[in-house]
């Protein structure tokens, strides 16, 4: 299993740099041969951990990985921000929960898109939230 | 900016008067303000002479917010509207023919004559015309930013266009990235539509949103509610499948909101709603 370094890291900070961050995602994922759906599912999911580094942790960074796996490609974002962590893990993940008026879905929804999905967080340290999008079949290409 | 003298003021107000038709005509030649009816081209010709005549008289001839340009500036101001094909006048050819006169004037004022106030009339006049550039460089200028300022207007309605599609029936086709400001600008001239058209049925069609996250979905969602509470019923339209699939995983319920496939089916639904019914015309 190799790690290929950070592809790109495109920080956050303001609403365009959210769209910057979709553009960014949406052309690695095709540029891996991703399918459409799963393009959707990768830029959607970046779309909602972007926005909460910007809403919630007042913003950060986001990381764009490769890794080549024995028999597929992982397209891996890292959301990174120095906020004010989240408190109850637990309640932040569950459907529903907004501490801001939001549909409450972004947290939980980005984990059920992904495949593999990490969240690290401490109160006052900060948030980062790691999703991985694994393309199964790289024949399909 | 040189003060001419005095007296060179009054020798050069006599020569603008004394070679007016001359000035006149070699500034039509010029073809610089050329229209079809050759009496239009004479007229502006003289209202900018005119103009010119005043300045220099009032030694102004550099200042461009001088009275003698203000009738310059509505001559050239049709010169700068009329000229959407991208020509614009060259007012520095009226230069060379007002110089020739002005030098011929002078020599034959005597032996005399080309001395040193007729550079300082050379001098004047022709900051005259080169006011006359500027002033009309400003109108140009004003123009493009008048451009520029509609054209932006046109861009942000244009961005959330509404649709009459029927009695009663809107549609509003989202396109592109809707960022908070643009959903919003969306949602008002939607609702301001319903009202206006007394519309029963509203369409938002999203085929060209290419992805719908938490903050769209809400978006929709809350602008079906504000239309049901103006009466009418939302219809969303156009969610492709590879979004269907994501907006399932991500969890988001649209509820009570009716959904199509196509703008095409919503149409129909809506023209249902509202009573009409579609047959096929056995007869053709
Ligand atoms: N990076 C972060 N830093 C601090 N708190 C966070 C962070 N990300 C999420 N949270 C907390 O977790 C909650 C749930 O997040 P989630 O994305 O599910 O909902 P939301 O952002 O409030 O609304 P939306 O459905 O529009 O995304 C947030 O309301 C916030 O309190
Ligand atoms: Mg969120």
């Amino acid at each position: 299993m190799t790690i290929v370094p950070t592809v790109r890291e495109v920080p956050i900070r303001t609403d365009m740099d959210i769209v910057g961050v979709r553009q960014a995602v949406r052309e690695v994922a095709v540029s891996v041969g991703f399918s459409l759906v799963d393009q959707t599912k990768v830029v959607t999911a970046a779309s909602e951990l972007a926005r909460n580094t910007l809403k919630h942790g007042g913003g950060g960074t986001a990381e764009i990985e490769l890794e080549e796996r024995a028999d597929s490609t992982a397209l891996r974002l890292v959301f990174r921000d120095e906020g004010p962590g989240i408190g109850d893990v637990e309640l932040a993940l569950r459907d529903g929960y907004s501490s801001s008026g939001g549909l409450g879905l972004g947290l939980s929804g980005a984990r059920r898109l992904a495949d593999e999905f990490d969240l690290r967080t401490a109160e006052g340290e900060g948030t980062t939230v790691t999703v991985a999008f694994v393309n199964r079949d790289p024949a399909a290409r | 900016m040189t003060v001419t003298a005095q007296d060179v003021r009054d020798e050069l107000a006599e020569f603008l008067r004394e070679r007016r038709p001359d000035i006149l005509r070699a500034w039509s030649e010029a073809n610089v303000l050329s229209h079809v009816d050759p009496a239009d081209t004479e007229q502006e010709s003289a209202e900018l002479l005119a103009g010119v005549v005043q300045a220099i008289r009032d030694g102004a001839e550099g200042d461009s917010g001088h009275e003698g340009f203000s009738a310059a500036r509505s001559v050239l101001g049709t010169v700068v509207s009329g000229s959407r094909d991208g020509a614009r006048p060259d007012l520095a050819a009226l230069k060379p023919p007002l110089l020739r006169l002005w030098t011929e004037h002078r020599r034959s004022a005597g032996p005399d004559g080309l001395t040193e106030h007729a550079v300082d009339g050379a001098v004047a006049l022709s900051t005259a015309v080169d006011t006359l550039r500027a002033v009309l460089l400003e109108l140009e200028v004003d123009a493009g930013l008048e451009t520029i300022r509609a054209q932006r207007e046109q861009l942000t309605e244009l961005s959330t266009p509404v649709i009459k599609l029927w009695d009663g029936v809107l549609a509003i086709p989202l396109i592109g990235t809707l960022d908070s400001m643009r959903s919003q600008a969306a949602t008002e001239n939607l609702l301001e539509q319903i009202v206006a058209q007394q519309a029963r049925v509203a369409i938002l069609d999203i085929t060209g949103v290419p992805a719908v996250d938490t903050m769209v979905a809400q978006h929709l969602l809350k602008t079906a509610m504000a239309a049901r509470l103006m009466g009418a019923e939302c219809i969303i339209s156009g969610i492709r499948p590879q979004i269907a699939q994501t907006m399932v995983q991500l969890g988001i319920d649209l509820g009570e909101v009716a959904t199509r496939a196509t703008l095409a089916d919503a149409l129909g639904y809506a023209l249902r709603t509202t009573g009409m019914a579609v047959v096929s015309d056995q007869h053709s």
